[in-house]
This record gives C-alpha cells, sequence and structure tokens, in this order.
C-alpha cells in the first residue's frame, strides 16, 4: 500500500494505545491497497465532456478486497437507509471514493494518506474491541467506535487522529450520496429541469420568511 | 471564408488581423465584418462548438470525483474551460518574488472565444466617477473619454449579447437606455431576506446584471438599431439571433450553453461574423510577435502552429492585439514595439476579492422548490458608500460590489461536508436529517472591489525563461496597497454584519484585510498593463486603443484599461472594442490605414 510510512507507523501506534494490549491487534491486512503508480495522468486539461465517466475509467481503482469491506460498513454507518433513500454504498458510493482516493491529483493524494490509515485503524478498533472485523460487527458494537471519533472537537486526544479521518471520509461519503440521484431528492434537489419560466419562491415560502 | 489551415492564411490578404477570439477578439472581428472588412483571426488554442461539446443537464455524479476541480480543470470537471487554468502545461510564467502576498497568478484558456466559454456573465457599466478616478480621489489615471463617449457602446454591446437587469438608477450605476435590457429573474428566497435585512442596514439590493437571455433577442428590432442602412449585417443578425433560444433555467453557465442563452464569443460574436463570409479563422495559432515594416508600420504578425511548430507569417493593413491584457503585453514586449512611453507592462490590475459567508437557521428546511434560475445573481449590491468614502470616513479610496447567493443549487462535494461547527459532528439517520436541515441555508457574499493602479504592479519578460516554443514568458511583479486591503476587510466585516442582520451565524470572524483578500490574479479580472491616454509619453494608446508608436497597431483587450473599477471589467472590454473597431473602419474609409 501507498503511503508513507511513518504516518502507518504513527496510526499504528494510536491504535494501539486505544487497546489493552498488542497482541488483540489480529488484523495484518494483505494488499490493503494498491499503488496509485507515480506516473498517472489523469483526464487531462481537455477531456471529453459528452461522454459517461464512471470510477475505473480515468485511472484504475486501487481499494483491496479487505478495505473494500470496511469502506462498505463505515459508508453505511455514516448514511444508513431510512424513510427517504437506501444505504450509501448501494447507490456507488464505495466506488466513488476509491475513485477519489485512486486519483493523481494532490488532494486527492493528500486525503489517500489520510483515509487509508484510517480505515486501517478502524479494522484494527474493532477487531481489538470485539474480535472481529468492522463489517462483521453488531451495529451497537460499531456506533461505540463511532461515538468516539464523530466528533473532531470532542474527541479524546487519544482518538483525534481518528476523528480527523472520521470528519474526512464524512465528508467524501456526504459527497459521494448526496450527488446521486436518490442522494439529491432525499436532500431536497429538485432542479436541474429544463424550464418555460422561472417562478420564484412560492408564496409558502415567501410566508415563512415573512416576506409575503 | 471559414475556418482554416494555416497554410491556406499564407496566401491570402486581409484588411485586419486580430488576435485572440474572446470577447475583445470576438467584439472586434464582429464588428469589423459586418461592417465589410476582410479578417483574420488568430487563436491559440483550439477550436471550440459549444453546441456539440457542452455539458447540458449533467449532474456531479456524471463526472470524475463528483466534478470537484482538480489542477487540470481548476473550475471543475464540467467548466467549460480547455488546456487553461492559472497554470498551462508548457506555458510557463514567473514571479519576481517567492512572498506569496507579492505574486500574480495568471489564467488562461487556449480554446476559441477563449475565456468567455467559462465566465460568470456578469455585465456591469462603468459609472461617470468610474472614467475619471483620479480627478475625484487624487488617485490613479483619468480616462481620455468620459461615461458619455462610451454609453452608446454599452447599449449596442448589451443589445446585441443579450443583457437582463433593471434601471434603479443608483449613484455612479448608469441606467441602460429604454429597452436595451432584458427583464430580470425573479430573486430567489436567501435574495429576498438578503435584501430585507441588508435594506435595515442602508445596503441595497438590486437586480443584477448578466449576459444571460431571460427571453428571446427581439430579431426584428433590434438589428436595425445595430446596424443602420446595412441590409446584409441586419439580416445575418437577425437569423443568428432566432436561432439563440432563452435560457430554460437549468444548467450553470460555466460549462457553455449549447442553446446559445448565454453570451460567449463562439455562440454570439462569432456567428454571424464568419456568415458575411468576411471572416477566416485560424486555430492553434500562437502569436509570437507583431512584424515591423520599414516604414516603422505594423506588417503583420508571426505566429507558431501549436500542432507542428511551423512558423508562419501574415500581413493585414492592421493589426489588433486581443490576446486578453496580458499576452497582448507579452507579444508587445516580444515585438519591441509601441513602448516608447516604457509603459507597456506597467498598471496591471486584478479586481480586490473577498469572500464571506455564513448559515441562516430561518432558511433551514424551506419547502422544497426549484431555485436554479439563471445560475447567479439575480440580486446584487452595488457600491453604496460614495459619499462617505469621499468625506474620508472609511480608510481606503475605491469601492466594491456584493455579488451573493444561497438556496438549494445542484449538489456537489460540498453540500452536507463541514457541518461539525453546527451538529457538532453526526453519522448515522441523525446526519441524514442534518444534511436536509442545513441544504440550502447558507448564504456566500463575494465582494469584488476596485483595485488602484499602482508602480508595484507591473509585468516584464523574464530575462532567462521561455516556453515551449521558445517564446520569453512574462515575469509578474505585485503589490496591494493599503486601499485594497482596507477595502478586503470592509467586505468580510460588512457580510458579517448583513449575516448577522439575518439571524445566522458563521464559522469564522470576519479577518484583516491581508488575511481576506485573495491572491491576484484569484479573480481573473487582469486589466492594464497599455494603458490609453492623452500623453503619449505617459501612455501606451490612445482612447481607441491606437497605439502611439505605431499608428496600425490597435489593442482591443483590457490591456488599455486605465483603470478597474469594480465593475467587472468584460462588458466595458466589449464597449471600447466596438468603439475601436468603429474607428478603425473609418480610418480605413479615409486611407488613413
Amino acid at each position: 500500500m501507498s503511503m508513507d510510512r511513518r504516518t502507518t507507523i504513527k496510526w499504528m501506534l494510536a491504535a494501539a494505545a486505544t487497546v489493552p494490549s498488542l497482541q488483540a491487534i489480529a488484523y495484518t491486512p494483505q494488499s490493503f491497497a494498491l499503488d496509485v503508480k507515480a506516473d498517472q495522468a489523469g483526464y487531462g486539461t481537455d477531456p471529453d465532456l459528452t461522454k459517461e465517466w464512471r470510477p475505473g475509467g480515468p485511472w484504475p481503482l486501487t481499494l483491496g478486497v479487505d478495505a473494500r469491506l470496511t469502506t462498505i460498513a463505515l459508508c453505511d454507518l455514516i448514511i444508513p437507509a431510512d424513510d427517504h433513500s437506501p444505504a450509501a454504498s448501494s447507490v456507488g458510493v464505495v466506488d466513488f471514493i476509491d475513485e477519489w482516493i485512486s486519483a493523481p491529483y494532490p488532494q486527492q493524494r493528500a486525503d489517500r494518506e489520510i483515509i487509508l490509515p484510517g480505515l486501517m485503524w478502524i479494522e484494527a478498533e474493532a477487531r481489538s474491541r470485539f474480535a472481529k472485523a468492522f463489517a462483521a460487527v453488531t451495529d451497537a458494537q460499531r456506533a461505540a467506535i463511532a461515538n468516539d471519533i464523530c466528533s473532531a472537537g470532542k474527541a479524546a486526544t487519544n482518538f483525534a487522529v481518528a476523528a480527523k479521518f472520521f470528519a474526512k471520509f464524512r465528508d467524501l461519503t456526504a459527497g459521494g450520496f448526496y450527488t446521486t440521484p436518490v442522494g439529491m431528492k432525499d436532500i431536497g434537489y429538485v432542479g436541474n429541469v429544463p424550464l418555460e419560466k422561472f417562478d420564484g419562491p412560492p408564496l409558502e415560502v415567501l410566508k415563512k420568511l415573512g416576506l409575503a | 471564408m471559414s475556418f482554416i489551415s494555416a497554410a491556406e492564411a499564407d496566401n491570402n490578404t486581409y484588411d485586419v488581423i486580430v488576435v485572440g477570439s474572446g470577447a475583445a477578439g470576438g467584439q472586434t472581428a464582429y464588428t469589423l465584418t459586418m461592417e465589410g472588412a476582410r479578417v483574420l483571426m488568430l487563436e491559440a488554442g483550439r477550436r471550440y462548438e459549444p453546441a456539440t461539446e457542452t455539458p447540458m443537464l449533467q449532474t456531479n455524479a456524471d463526472a470524475p470525483l463528483r466534478g470537484s476541480g482538480t489542477p487540470q480543470k481548476p473550475f471543475g470537471f464540467w467548466d467549460a474551460t480547455i488546456d487553461g487554468g492559472w497554470d498551462v502545461p508548457g506555458e510557463p510564467y514567473t514571479s519576481a518574488s517567492d512572498d506569496p502576498a507579492r505574486k500574480f497568478v495568471w489564467w488562461r484558456a487556449r480554446m476559441l472565444g477563449g475565456r468567455t466559454n467559462h465566465w460568470g456573465r456578469i455585465s456591469l457599466r462603468n459609472g461617470p466617477y468610474d472614467f475619471k478616478p483620479h480627478t475625484r480621489d487624487g488617485l490613479g489615471f483619468d480616462w481620455p473619454i468620459g461615461y458619455n463617449d462610451l454609453a452608446p457602446y454599452y447599449d449596442k454591446v448589451e443589445m446585441l449579447i443579450g443583457v437582463y437587469g433593471a434601471n434603479d438608477g443608483l449613484e455612479n450605476t448608469p441606467n441602460s437606455s429604454p429597452g436595451v435590457l432584458l427583464p430580470p429573474p425573479k430573486p430567489r428566497a436567501s435574495d429576498l431576506l438578503i435584501q430585507q435585512r441588508a435594506r435595515k442596514l442602508n445596503i441595497p439590493a438590486v437586480a443584477g446584471h448578466r449576459a444571460v437571455l431571460t427571453k428571446a433577442l427581439d430579431h426584428k428590432r433590434l438589428p436595425q438599431i445595430l446596424h443602420p442602412g446595412n441590409a446584409k449585417a441586419q439580416k445575418i443578425l437577425s437569423e443568428d439571433m432566432q436561432k439563440r433560444a432563452a435560457c430554460f433555467f437549468a444548467t450553470p453557465c460555466g460549462r457553455g450553453c449549447s442553446i446559445r442563452a448565454n453570451y460567449q464569443s463562439t455562440t454570439v460574436h462569432l456567428p454571424p461574423a464568419l456568415d458575411t463570409g468576411n471572416l477566416d479563422i485560424v486555430t492553434d495559432a500562437m502569436v509570437r510577435a507583431i512584424n515591423k515594416r520599414p516604414d516603422g508600420k505594423a506588417e503583420g504578425v508571426t505566429y507558431i502552429d501549436r500542432k507542428t511548430g511551423a512558423e508562419h507569417r501574415v500581413k493585414a493593413r492592421v493589426v489588433v492585439l486581443a490576446a486578453s491584457a496580458l499576452e497582448s503585453v507579452r507579444i508587445l514586449l516580444n515585438s519591441g514595439v509601441a513602448n516608447s512611453s516604457g509603459k507597456v507592462g506597467k498598471y496591471i490590475m486584478d479586481t480586490v476579492g473577498a469572500n464571506f459567508s455564513g448559515q441562516v437557521p430561518m432558511l433551514e428546511n424551506l419547502p422544497l422548490h426549484n431555485e436554479d434560475g439563471v445560475d447567479g445573481l439575480h440580486l446584487y449590491t452595488p457600491w453604496w458608500l460614495y459619499k462617505e468614502q469621499l468625506a474620508g470616513k472609511l480608510g481606503f479610496a475605491r469601492g466594491y460590489h456584493f455579488e451573493f447567493g444561497g438556496g438549494r443549487t445542484m449538489p456537489g462535494m460540498g453540500t452536507a461536508a463541514g457541518l461539525d461547527w453546527l451538529n457538532g459532528g453526526t453519522y448515522g439517520k441523525k446526519f441524514k436529517e442534518d444534511a436536509r436541515r442545513y441544504y440550502g441555508s447558507f448564504v456566500g457574499f463575494a465582494g469584488r472591489g476596485e483595485m488602484i493602479p499602482n508602480d508595484d504592479c507591473y509585468a516584464e519578460l523574464d530575462p532567462k525563461v521561455k516556453d515551449r516554443f521558445g517564446i520569453p514568458v512574462l515575469r509578474f511583479h505585485w503589490k496591494w496597497s493599503q486601499h485594497e486591503l482596507g477595502q478586503a476587510a470592509h467586505m468580510q466585516k460588512t457580510a458579517a454584519e448583513i449575516i448577522d442582520a439575518m439571524g445566522g451565524r458563521y464559522s469564522m470572524k470576519p479577518q484583516s484585510g491581508e488575511k481576506a483578500i485573495k491572491q491576484g490574479g484569484i479573480i481573473i479580472h487582469e486589466v492594464g498593463g497599455a494603458i490609453m491616454g492623452n500623453d503619449p509619453k505617459k501612455s501606451v494608446t490612445d482612447s481607441f486603443g491606437r497605439c502611439w508608436d505605431m499608428k496600425n497597431l490597435f489593442i482591443t483587450d483590457g490591456a488599455t484599461l486605465c483603470s478597474n473599477a469594480d465593475k467587472n471589467p468584460t462588458l466595458t472590454i466589449m464597449a471600447l472594442a466596438w468603439r475601436s473597431s468603429e474607428r478603425m473602419l473609418e480610418l480605413m474609409k479615409r486611407k488613413e490605414l
């Protein structure tokens, strides 16, 4: 996997610090993620804007099988199915996150250095606390981990790095989800439809704002 | 006449060579060809066809990285810009200073129509004060013309390209002539709330002005006004206006517009100009220099075919630089012409920019409705403190306007991101509720203000660095004055006051001017570098963009602007280009060119 070695060690130590003993970490992932090639070109300065673009098209995806399982579980913890819409993983958000962290641009390369160690930390944490993979523990057990790291402002010192990861992962999950047709419908975007005329806000909106 | 190869252009003769195909080049070629001049247009980028290349109605999920900007597509994947941005591979520029505050960054696009394909379409007129700033406050330079000289051309450009807006009659914010403007779009809910609360602070909010067709152009009336006594031009324009559809209130304008509902040179200026049969266009033509005749006049230009690397020379009676202000400066410096004043490259300006945003609880969970509208600037705030400023109460000399907006825009990576400061950080069903609640409840204010020209902001040739064609590149010097810094701080402070008046909140407090101000070049309103004036010793051109030292060389882009009012410069550039082109036609008719 391609992440700075020192970063990895820092993360693994952070993981270890939260558990009673190091033996509890039984997680040694093989092929967690493939490398992003150093000379990966990106889509260029003149990409075809009329064709359909999908993750894996402009550059190869890199998440390994284990990492994808963790990603699915974490996406769906953040955006589960509810009365409005299905869970994030069911509408392609995992492929999107894989596309993001596999992209050859500076922002995405920097995010990769947060996301990959973070996924490993989550996995190690689940195994140390519950002796099971993060994808295999119960919802309540996943929530126990999430509650420790979901707030970057309130997280305990030993969870500070993990909380930073969680915030980044949540932003990616939300961006991936709310841009899809079901996500746009859920959040309440009803535009992108050709109209004969633009009427502005309806009366009930103006009334609610005290403008009518 | 039409799109031709470099080899074909070699054998032709032209009245005018126009370097560049954006707002200035498009307007220049339009005016000249509609009135019968034979024009060769040289564009450094590739041919571009908005009708077939524009991503209309695609969502962000259809794009890599959900449409996010990258170094290869800085304004996002769907942005119309081709081979452009602040860094163009193989075409560097340099900075004299390593201090980020003293660096200028230079946006370019290498495509037919240039930056007009993606610009914000904001079309504001300079007012009477803006032409005589030195007279008003002793700073900068007066223009050699006044508002009344340019007003007829503002009318013409607005009628041709189609600009919506209203005549509000505010100070130094001119009305258009009756029958010129298209109706403005209805304000959004957030616009109306901002308007109501800003009014309590004596801050106005009025209809924006943008080059978007809120209804179809009057193809019977307008061509007669624009081309009196010219039946051929009237017919061509009338037919072309009928091919432009009105806005259908979807798809961001920055992608370009396949139905031609907004202005871009490629959909408004070039089609009728090509229909005259008087325009040839060579694309991938990178102009290196202006060639000089023995009598001191311009002979034509040398350019490099970007695809083959071959050098070509073309000749004409008149040469027009419309390559964008700084590319025109670069061509002048590399040609060693028109610079007896020593002013080429001097007094480059950008727009002062500072942004501020907040969240407004009143706007949470509003009943769902379509808020796309015309994409940008349904309302805006023109500068309102002229009297206080003149009385010396503000501590900085020139004004700014607010471009503001809010509402439920098409979701992207920023939607539902970074909500921690509002909800403390949630996940699961609670997070989904929060996402619904906060979506559309944010308002953003972009302050855009006037920079005063100063001796510390200029461009020169880098003594060593060349681009991939072997052409020397520009080296920039940059420094804001206290006026710009004071203005940037005032922008954020005022935006915060408006948000306060809406009962809103913000994650970060207003900052100092040094922290608030955007880097030079970020707003992409760079002008100056070959300023116009009345004195050949202190300016490069006259008010028509005609170079003092080379009488058949004109500059019609932003390089000649000797001040940069807060009003976005594109409309003024087009009005000046129309006026310059009429001057060229007149001089050619009199055989003085």
